[in-house]
């Protein structure tokens, strides 16, 4: 199974804020082990959703070379359960942004709708311990970038788009001249 | 100007929202780390409460100056040095060290921080 929770970004302003859409099918085996009898998506997953959309603004910042995990969750609450065919949006907004973190809100649509909001703390890893650990193979991640659309809808606050970095794209064009030849 | 008593309850607030401790825990004594389980991430989250409770701007190694504890002109076999106590002095006014100073190991900087020690600092910016 893939951990994508979000399917694609709609907005994205450098550093400030993030919109993605998350669409519920019941070909979701996860909504079967959650509840079989009466399918609805894990809230939890829900936060993956928001900490997925804001590690990836965060991790903007530093053209995706900093290392950005969901480090805790504040407050979160949820007011209505998303089922099958429902459509969620997951609206996130930077705080607060320090050299080692960001402190994040996020809010959850329901096809439009408000259904819950959460407090999430992202600590980017830094230091020696740290320095040979790679989180994501770059080519994959890229792909994965491109699969969620965002750089399709991804601008600076002045507008202007923001590029593809080129050691991701150069690491995508290592991957394909040994696998694509 | 905010009396210490009106200090101390928007602190303690910010600690209970970001420790989720419960508020009886939060007294002037009590240590961030050892008494309420403060780890490093939360202080991020300490740090952005105060900042919006208070309308001050914490900067980077004002509330805790770790690079200090990193320079190893003022660490020696795992302890602040003479001169390395006189900087964080300097850093730290708010802070009461004089425990810290007996048996200076860097191990032990981090459960130094009190929730007075926070509630001076916080007076110190608002003066």
């Amino acid at each position: 199974m893939r951990w994508f929770w979000i399917d694609r970004f709609e907005e994205f302003v450098s550093g400030e804020s993030a919109r993605t859409v998350k669409n519920v099918s019941l070909a979701e085996e996860h909504l079967d082990d959650y509840n079989q009898t009466w399918p609805y998506m894990p809230p939890p997953l829900m936060i993956e959703g928001l900490a997925q959309t804001g590690g990836l603004l965060l991790g903007q910042i530093s053209d995706f070379r900093a290392r950005v995990v969901l480090a805790k969750v504040g407050r979160a609450s949820f007011e209505k359960l998303a089922r099958p065919g429902d459509r969620l949006t997951y609206d996130i907004r930077f705080l607060s942004q320090q050299v080692d973190g960001a402190i994040a809100e996020g809010t959850i649509l329901l096809n439009d709708e408000p259904l819950g909001m959460v407090e999430l703390v992202f600590a980017t890893l830094s230091g020696p311990e740290f320095e040979k650990v790679e989180l994501f193979q770059p080519h994959e991640f890229l792909r994965m970038l491109r699969s969620m659309r965002l750089f399709d809808v991804a601008r600076y606050s002045d507008g202007s788009p923001v590029a593809i970095p080129e050691h991701l794209l150069a690491a995508e064009r290592a991957f394909l001249s040994v696998n694509c030849p | 100007m905010a009396s210490n008593d009106e200090v101390f309850e928007k602190v303690r607030e910010a600690l209970v929202d970001a420790l989720a401790v419960d508020d009886s825990d939060v007294v002037p004594g009590a240590t961030m780390v050892g008494d309420l389980g403060a780890e490093s991430i939360d202080f991020l989250d300490i740090v952005y409460r105060l900042e919006k409770a208070f309308g001050i701007s914490i900067s980077r190694g004002e509330l805790f100056p770790d690079d200090i504890l990193t320079n190893a002109e003022y660490v020696s076999d795992g302890k602040v040095t003479a001169s390395g106590l006189a900087q964080l002095k300097a850093r730290m006014p708010f802070a009461d060290l004089s425990k810290f100073e007996q048996n200076p190991l860097v191990q032990d900087f981090g459960n130094l921080l009190t929730v007075k020690d926070l509630c001076n600092y916080v007076q110190t910016k608002l003066a």
